[in-house]
């Protein structure tokens, strides 16, 4: 049964872009499931690029939905990872090109062609966050550690219950172990405390996604990096694995992760059926 | 924790403060975001003093707003106003 994710938050740059990459990306490797990602950040166009597939790109999601061409040309295919599609928004249009009911077509229409539609939710709560989540089962909030991004995660949760959605999950993006032993950060029991849902993942805070997002290439199929190791973390439990979180020592980059960055060695991809999915 | 004895203390740490604010912060913004939140309480506060007294349920007026703890520092407070039209004998007892 196919499902439709909205990844949102509220506060702009928490990382929604980042975690629809990496999650559309780990569930087209894991267990090879058909996935699109809709960037639904209609005029501020991102997923495109955090996925290296700006040159692709010949027709959008506002094409669509205005029949200016078939659902089919606009999808770009990821060659380098077998069965991942994306949707890219619009650029030169604004939030306003697309309705509600217009997303909640689209998002029938791909659902019967594939097991998994994520939809990436610009920030705000206008316009935008109505569209993304008009056609959407279920929701994805990310947040960072800070009071800000905390406060708006929980707006966030009290407009998607009153659109009907029942249990949203939350991604904490962007801890910093170090901090949070030294007192200075919250920790992931003191959010889960105040915003009372339930935690879908925990991803430290990595140079590997700078790296990563600079390439192209999403850190999920990195092996060496820890916020990839989050990553596919995060995708087991969307498949329904219970996979226990990361504790915080296996958060910090290990002294061979050091030595290997020191180095600057390359990141190595996650290749060939399950490979390399360690835990 | 008690909000202000964080504040004026050395050995807390950063997200100690971080969180008590954020728990203060959400106070407001729950009961704002959520209209029906404030009826509810209305409601539930008229059954129970409705036993002990007859209020005056038109002059009722009740509002979540920030009291003054001392010179520098606010903290939401639930503020009811119930004007009584007469006392119940219950109320001797
Ligand atoms: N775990 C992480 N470690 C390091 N950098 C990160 C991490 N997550 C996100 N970033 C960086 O933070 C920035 C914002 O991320 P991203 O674009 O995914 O956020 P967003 O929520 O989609 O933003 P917007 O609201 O503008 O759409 C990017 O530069 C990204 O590389
Ligand atoms: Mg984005």
């Amino acid at each position: 049964m196919s499902q439709v994710l909205v990844i949102t938050s509220g506060k702009g740059g928490v990382g929604k872009t980042t975690t629809t990459a990496n999650i559309g990306t780990g569930l087209a490797l894991y267990k090879h499931r058909k996935v699109v990602m809709v960037d639904a950040d209609i005029g501020l166009r991102n997923l495109d690029v955090v996925m290296g597939l700006e040159n692709r790109i010949v027709y959008d999601l506002v094409d669509v939905t205005h029949g200016m061409c078939r659902l089919k040309q606009a999808l770009i295919k990821d060659k380098r990872f077998e069965n991942l599609y994306l949707l890219p928004a619009a650029q030169t249009k604004d939030k306003t090109a697309v309705t509600p009911d217009q997303m909640k077509k689209l998002c029938e229409d791909l659902r019967k062609e594939f097991d998994y539609v994520l939809i990436d939710c610009p920030a705000g709560i206008e316009q935008g966050f109505k569209n993304a989540i008009a056609g959407a089962d279920r929701a994805i909030i990310v947040t960072t550690p800070e009071v800000s991004a905390v406060r708006d995660a929980d707006r966030i949760v009290g407009l998607l219950e009153a659109s009907g959605f029942e249990e949203p999950k939350l991604i904490i993006n962007r801890i910093r172990p170090d901090m949070v032993k030294r007192g200075d950060m919250m920790n992931i029991d003191d959010m889960i405390d105040i915003l009372a849902i339930e935690l879908l993942g925990v991803v430290p805070e990595d140079e590997k996604i700078v790296i990563s997002t600079n390439r192209g290439e999403p850190a999920v199929a990195d092996e060496y990096s820890r916020a990839g190791q989050a990553y596919r973390n995060i995708t087991r439990r969307i498949e329904g694995e219970d996979v226990p979180l990361m504790t915080i020592e296996e958060v910090e980059p290990t002294f061979m992760d050091k030595l290997r960055m020191f180095f600057g060695l390359k990141a190595r991809r996650v290749k060939g059926e399950g490979a390399r999915w360690t835990f | 924790m008690d909000f202000l004895k964080i504040f004026g203390r050395e050995d807390v740490t950063s997200k100690d403060i971080a969180k008590e604010r954020l728990r203060l912060i959400l106070v407001h913004d729950r009961a704002n975001v959520s209209p029906k939140f404030l009826e509810m309480i209305k409601g539930q506060l008229i059954n129970i003093v409705s036993d002990y007294m007859e209020i005056e349920e038109e002059g009722m007026d009740i509002k979540l707003t920030r009291i003054k703890k001392d010179e520098e520092t606010t903290v939401p407070a639930l503020v009811a106003n119930i004007p009584i039209r007469r006392m119940k004998h219950l109320a001797k007892i």
